[in-house]
């Protein structure tokens, strides 16, 4: 699949009328995988038997994006769908095997933070080394230098060599030389922001100065939080075909979607790995009051789930457990029947409990339901991870993982 | 830790007035940007020509001073003696072939000044060991920053040069220090052989490393087969021993041709030439006939060689990055 268009949003106005800045014109990249990995097996099977031994993997095929100054563009998708592949090769790290790529002005890659530090010598001489790595001659390094030194926050620890620095120094120097390179265009893989808390602050700041800048950016991330955050317009990558670009609230939606197929996918094979068990799980679905399952829900609604469940034998006591987990998988919620005081008649054919979650004020996002079957005692007969999930929606003037209807006034000058 | 942040969805922005005058406002960036030309990156699909490339690698002569300096400052940070070891290397080397071949082996019999003869080789001889076995590893060794950062990939090549031709300027001002100690600095027009000489083995030693650091990538025996090559070329050439003793036993057949014309014995004997005198003897030594014009039609094959050499490595660059 070929897609072209320009990728424009609203919230940069300026964006439209901007000169290109990358432009990937079908974009193809094979990788072989060889089963034949000595070269004795490679003799052996030389000419037409070799063929049988590669297997050919398409990391992007046929990807053709423009993207003009001052954007910033997020590359999204599973592990595996060519994201980091289409930044290194806008970076010239990898070439394609196909198509090309035509850029202009001065990038820099926090591909990986520090990768050209020597761990022997001073972080002054790694502070050149890396400046010239990222493009800047000695004289544009030595009028950075005192501005990378400030940022970093290496203070006295210049003329240490970096193998003594912690984890933190290191990242934190090496960041501050890529920011100070005066890119026109950076490419960042998942490192927006290194170091703790205030030192993070400063690097988000120095990303927003950046997009003030006009400077662009292309960021590979699995944060959909830094995807909503910064991103001007997103790029959603399934198995090396760009499926949707645009704006990010669809593009995050759309890319949920499609974790959630693959997820139904290995669903079967999980229970198969499981093996028997007396009694099990057999659905659950979510849905709002008067709401079809799978449409979103609004703020104050009430969530209903349902779950169905049997046994083999009859089975005098027993409860169902719920438990509800963000897309990170953080547990946001959890009851179950014998906690809310229930019991009932036994169990042996399939049966349908309801729980209702009233007046819910969870947080925009997709949420999933683990549901499990447990007996008298509590012991888990049958637990299905996430068995159905269901999708929040908020207005947009809040974020956060619970949604809490606000309004501000203007109360006066404080006397 | 690094995406902890993101996970709070609530963090809210506090959007930063533009301070410094030195920074461009968007406009004029985008406006600056407007009158570059797109570049391709890379070079795609298509071949990077010869000049792109070369121009390439000029453009970054200030990253390439800089990984040289780093090679030699790292190489011997946290040693006591230091940048020392880089003498005590070839100075053991000599003192043993002196002391074995020289004494015990009565080789100086027939070379007199037989330390310098021995020196002068093996300072020519180390420039190209060292140049073909740093520059055979130099692209493997430094994978960490051609997986992340595109730069001109000969860069890795020529600093291993660079570095090699740093150690050997300190090892040749000892020669000639050693020289003028014993008295015997060559006042002669024969000193101009070192030119050539250095040419040959920097120039063939630069195509070779193109060549086979592009190939060690795919086929990490190259570098062992390079550490097998060095030692027999060591011995292949009059570094020991003399060259008219080869041509005693081999006469003027094919043979002694294949050895005279071998690129290393080129540059050793030319070497020899400028900074050996032999005890004030000139004819004490023999020299092959027109050995400055075989220097310099060696010189050209090689140069040949490396124009070859970097069009394969440019062929097989584009791959590194995954095959690293």
């Amino acid at each position: 699949m070929t897609s072209d268009s320009t990728l424009a949003h609203d919230s940069t106005p300026a964006a439209r009328d901007t000169p290109v800045m990358v432009k990937v014109d079908s974009v193809t990249k094979r990788f072989q995988i060889r089963s034949d990995n000595s070269l004795k097996e490679r003799i052996v099977t030389l000419g037409r038997d070799g063929r049988r031994h590669r297997q050919d993997f398409w990391a992007l095929d046929g990807v053709s994006l423009t993207i003009n100054a001052g954007q910033t563009i997020g590359l999204i998708g599973h592990n595996g769908s060519g994201k980091s592949t289409l930044l290194k090769i806008i970076g010239g790290v990898i070439s394609p095997t196909a198509g090309e790529v035509m850029r202009r002005g001065r990038l820099a890659g926090l591909l990986e933070l520090g990768a050209g530090f020597h761990p022997d010598l001073t972080g002054r001489e790694n502070i050149y080394l890396n400046g010239a790595i990222l493009g800047l001659s000695t004289e544009e390094t030595e009028a950075q230098f005192a501005d990378i030194v400030a940022f970093s926050e290496i203070g006295e620890f210049i003329d240490t060599q970096v193998k003594f620095y912690s984890s933190g120094m290191y990242v934190r120097l090496a960041f501050s030389v890529a920011v100070h390179t005066d890119p026109d265009l950076l490419l960042v893989d998942e490192v927006l922001a290194v170091g703790d808390e205030a030192f993070q602050r400063k690097c988000l700041d120095k990303i927003r100065e950046f997009q003030q800048e006009g400077r662009t950016i292309i960021l590979v991330t699995h944060s959909m939080a830094t995807v909503q955050n910064f991103c001007d317009s997103v790029v959603l990558l399934d198995h090396g075909v760009v499926t949707y670009q645009g704006e990010p609230r669809t593009a995050i939606e759309k890319f949920r979607d499609l974790l959630e197929e693959a997820r139904q996918e290995r669903l079967p094979e999980e229970e198969k790995r499981l093996g028997y068990t007396p009694g099990r799980v057999t659905g659950a679905t979510a849905r709002g009051r008067d709401k079809e399952a799978y449409t979103p829900i609004g703020p104050g609604e009430d969530v209903l789930i349902t779950t169905e469940v049997e046994h083999d034998e009859p089975l005098a006591e027993w409860g169902v457990a719920i438990q509800v987990t963000d897309s990170r998988g953080n547990n946001i919620f959890s009851t179950s029947s014998a906690r809310l005081g229930q019991e009932f008649s036994p169990l042996q054919a399939n049966r349908r409990l309801q729980f209702t979650l009233a007046d819910n004020h969870l947080g925009s996002g997709k949420y999933a339901v683990t549901v499990a079957l447990v007996d008298g005692s509590g012991e888990q007969i049958h637990l299905r991870r996430q068995a159905t999930t269901f999708t929040i929606q908020t207005a947009t003037n809040v974020g956060g993982v619970v949604y809490v209807d606000t309004s501000v006034e203007d109360q006066g000058v404080v006397s | 830790m690094l995406r902890m942040l993101f996970e709070r969805q609530d963090y809210t922005w506090v959007t930063l007035p533009v301070t410094s005058e030195g920074n461009m406002t968007a406009q004029d960036r985008f406006d600056a940007l407007s009158h570059e030309p797109l570049q391709s990156v890379g070079g795609g699909t298509n071949k990077i020509q010869f000049f792109a490339s070369v121009r390439d690698i000029f453009d970054n002569r200030a990253l390439l001073d800089l990984l040289i300096r780093r090679d030699l400052k790292a190489k011997y940070k946290d040693s006591a003696l230091g940048f020392l070891w880089t003498l005590i290397k070839p100075l053991t080397q000599l003192l043993i072939y002196w002391l074995i071949l020289g004494k015990v082996l009565q080789a100086e019999r027939n070379i007199p000044e037989f330390a310098i003869y021995i020196f002068a080789g093996l300072t020519a001889y180390g420039l190209f060991s060292e140049i073909l076995s740093s520059g055979t590893s130099s692209i493997v060794s430094s994978s960490g920053l051609i997986k992340k950062v595109y730069l001109p990939r000969e860069i890795f090549p020529l600093a291993a040069i660079g570095s090699a031709l740093f150690n050997f300027v300190v090892q040749f001002a000892i020669l000639v220090a050693a020289t003028i100690l014993i008295g015997s600095f060559p006042l002669s027009w024969r000193i101009l052989y070192i030119i050539p000489a250095v040419l040959l083995l920097v120039i063939l030693g630069l195509g070779l490393s193109l060549l086979l650091s592009a190939i060690n990538v795919y086929l990490r025996d190259i570098k062992y087969l390079v550490e097998v090559a060095t030692m027999v070329l060591m011995w292949a050439s009059p570094i020991v021993y003399s060259w008219s003793m080869v041509h005693r036993i081999l006469g003027d057949g094919i043979g002694m041709a294949l050895y005279t014309n071998n690129p290393i014995t080129l540059a050793v004997l030319g070497f020899h030439k400028a900074m050996w005198t032999g005890g004030g003897e000139p004819t004490a030594q023999e020299y092959p006939d027109n050995l400055m014009l075989s220097l310099w039609v060696a010189i050209g094959i090689s140069t040949l060689i490396t124009l070859v050499s970097h069009a394969v490595f440019r062929k097989l660059q584009g791959n590194f990055a995954q095959m690293l």
